[in-house]
């Protein structure tokens, strides 16, 4: 029995496709995979609306914004090409940003070579101190993923920042270093004197990386990178050295960090301790997760996300960095594929062409359940002034009134709007959820 | 003689005091389809894995065509033609069928740490993943997850994956596990037809598979191969009725 009976194929193989318990018509089955992939139109539109947010945000403080969630952006996607795409968990990255970045200021200091430079090209130096920090690092911490890979990389982010008050030349000590961006050679006649001069070098330089970051993912060793995270094992037994496809992904990684410190540096022409610490670190970790490391646009909406928290929400109040930690055990705990999961669990039911009849009852659940938070987050803030305002300072000002603190009457109103909204929320949500089944299931009346 | 495709000199293995593998010497013909069986426990997959690499041996030698494996790791010696299954399914489940294909593909077709080309736009990756998707029946769950895909399917992809790169001598760990009898036929005739032309090394439960598949047979007991010959022969071996076949025989039957 050595050459089996074509006619015997037959029957086996239709008889057993009886039993496959797939359906590949559910949509909701084929988007379980995540996805990496993207098509051209959403790069087109994400250019065309960076080069005319200008227009529309025309004050510096808005560009100063938008050039931080830009740096933030390509700093939170190569993170993800650990996280997301190659499963691996630093928890001190913000060294290979921050050592880029120092490099950039260290060449900006140095007149003559840096008189003999245009600054667009600036960050590729930044890029590639990142990228020789993470070759020698890389070189042991990649040896495992898990929980030495993340030990290690935590070990070696307090270690340099640790260095940056020992060495002090390099790091410049408490003060950090300084430069100034303009003695570069002017490109074009342009000297980036200009808040929107530098916004668009930052754009130019986002949209490079976060294509090369992409095109990296589709490559033989990016498609690795996503084997050997789900799966070192088998990785080694198709030929892979688990090890090496790390290593090759982190030191991709260390690159674009690096290239995220040199746009730091061209924006705020100062780096300090700051840039290189585990609070850093943990702050991209965070953006990185609110957003979602499952798809590569997720570290992009996660950036945004969390620069407006960071820049708007900290302008209204003090607490805003407690709201960002719940947002962010609540996306932890709730959705673990972050916002990017959020937005493409929705996919499905437009493919059905049901999502239509998710909006009122959206509206029904979310819009009262929104209106608690804001109750509540209220009696946050009220809690707070409560205690911790200056004796005699009675007066606060909340949503547009204000009010006196010490008085019952407010307590009264916004305990009264959190319990009503969640519990309006609370009784919709199971019509809610109902809704969403019947917008995820293929067929029957819409 | 011609080398044999895979050699086993005074094989051992030792985890602590307790001896798992007690020397074993085996050789393996090419294009032979050569199946181990033995109760449980008798180290038949911590013999593959002393094959593969995954432990390393105590004592004794792993030779693929006449080259000495010492020393290797795992994805060298994948790279030297020799691909195995896993007795528990081991696949990327979070990838699509045709992902899981692609990337068994890479590295034999020369694309190893590229970072250089483009894996969507390379013809021979797409085409090649197509044709294993196509022997292996899974050519319609092309863009599903891995992991969704039944038990019976997963088994077929690894199956898919083991021989995705081309390797020439095939190792098989319990393909059949968990089977009904319809899936269990089904498999057989998939192994028989992926690795026509290539050496087959698989373990085996199932005693209706192995008699049906096997060239030559080896009985592994406690550590020991008490006998290796054709499946008549083997069957027929007053040693092997005694420790171990003739209770499964009578359970076949």
């Amino acid at each position: 029995m050595t050459v089996s009976d074509p006619k015997h194929d037959v029957p086996e193989g239709a008889r057993y496709k009886e039993q496959i318990t797939t359906d590949p018509s559910k949509p909701a089955q084929r988007m379980r995979a995540g996805s990496m992939t993207m098509t051209l139109a959403p790069w087109l539109i994400a250019i065309l609306v960076l080069v005319f947010l200008p227009a529309v945000f025309t004050n510096n403080s808005a560009l100063t914004i938008m050039n931080q969630m830009s740096i933030t952006i390509v700093f939170a996607l190569a993170y993800n090409m650990l996280l997301g795409q190659g499963g691996m968990l630093s928890f001190g990255h913000a060294v290979y940003a921050g050592v880029g970045g120092f490099a950039c200021m260290h060449i900006m200091n140095m007149s003559d070579f840096f008189e003999s430079i245009p600054l667009v090209i600036l960050p590729i130096f930044g890029g590639l101190f990142g990228m020789g920090l993470a070759m020698i690092v890389g070189s042991f911490s990649t040896r495992s993923a898990g929980t030495v890979f993340a030990m290690i990389s935590l070990g070696v982010g307090e270690l340099i920042a640790a260095c940056s008050v020992i060495i002090v030349a390099f790091f410049g000590g408490e003060e950090g270093i300084s430069g100034d961006r303009t003695y570069a050679q002017p490109f074009f006649g342009v000297e980036f004197l200009q808040q929107i001069e530098v916004y668009y070098l930052t754009i130019a330089w986002l949209v490079i990386s976060a294509v090369l970051m992409y095109l990296w993912s589709r490559t033989p060793v990016g498609r690795m990178a996503n084997a050997v995270r789900d799966n070192p094992e088998r990785a080694e037994f198709l030929g892979y050295s688990s090890r090496w496809v790390r290593y090759y992904s982190f030191i991709a990684s260390g690159f674009f960090c690096g290239i995220a410190g040199g746009l730091f540096a061209i924006n705020y022409e100062i780096l300090t301790e700051e840039n290189l610490n585990t609070t850093s670190s943990g702050v991209i970790l965070l953006v990185t997760f609110l957003g979602g490391v499952g798809f590569f646009f997720g570290p992009i909406i996660g950036a945004i996300a969390f620069t407006l928290l960071q820049t708007v929400l900290s302008l209204s109040t003090e607490l805003w960095a407690f709201y960002a930690g719940v947002l962010f055990v609540a996306t932890v705990m709730f959705f673990p594929g972050g916002l990017a999961g959020l937005i493409m669990m929705h996919v499905p039911a437009f493919k059905l062409g049901k999502s239509s009849g998710l909006v009122m009852p959206y509206l029904k659940t979310l819009l009262p359940g929104a209106i608690g938070v804001l109750g509540l987050a209220a009696l946050v803030e009220m809690t707070f002034h409560f205690r911790h305002a200056a004796t005699g300072d009675d007066e606060m000002t909340l949503f547009w009134t204000t009010f006196n603190s010490h008085d019952v009457l407010p307590w009264v109103i916004a305990i009264a709007i959190t319990v009503i909204g969640l519990g309006i929320a609370k009784v919709t949500a199971p019509s809610l959820k109902e809704a969403w089944n019947e917008a995820n299931t293929a067929g029957g009346a819409s | 003689m011609s080398t044999p495709a895979l050699e086993l000199i005074g094989l051992k293995k030792s985890f602590g005091k307790a001896e798992i593998i007690r020397g074993i010497d085996l050789s393996i013909g090419k294009a032979e389809r050569h199946a181990i069986i033995g109760p449980n426990g008798a180290g038949k997959s911590t013999l593959f894995n002393l094959i593969t690499a995954r432990f390393a041996p105590t004592a004794g030698t792993v030779k693929l065509h006449g080259e000495n494996l010492a020393g290797l790791e795992p994805f060298q010696i994948n790279r030297k033609g020799l691909s195995r299954s896993f007795q528990i399914t081991n696949i990327f489940p979070a990838m699509t069928v045709f992902e899981n294909v692609r990337c068994a593909l890479l590295w034999s077709q020369g694309y190893k740490y590229s970072f250089w080309h483009l894996v969507n736009s390379k013809r021979d990756l797409t085409e090649g993943a197509e044709a294993i998707l196509d022997q292996i029946n899974l050519l319609e769950r092309r863009n599903l997850p891995a992991g969704t895909l039944s038990y019976a399917e997963q088994r077929a992809l690894e199956i898919g994956i083991t021989i995705a790169g081309g390797a020439d001598v095939i190792m098989l760990d319990e393909p059949t596990a968990g089977m009904s009898n319809t899936e269990t036929d089904y498999i057989t005739d998939l192994i028989l037809k992926v690795t026509a032309g290539k050496t087959l090394i698989m373990v085996e439960h199932d005693m209706g598979v192995v008699f049906g598949l096997a060239d030559r047979i080896s009985v592994l007991v406690y550590g020991e191969i008490i006998a290796t010959g054709k499946p008549a022969d083997v069957r027929a071996d007053a040693r092997v009725q005694e420790a171990y076949l003739g209770a499964a025989l009578e359970a076949e039957h």
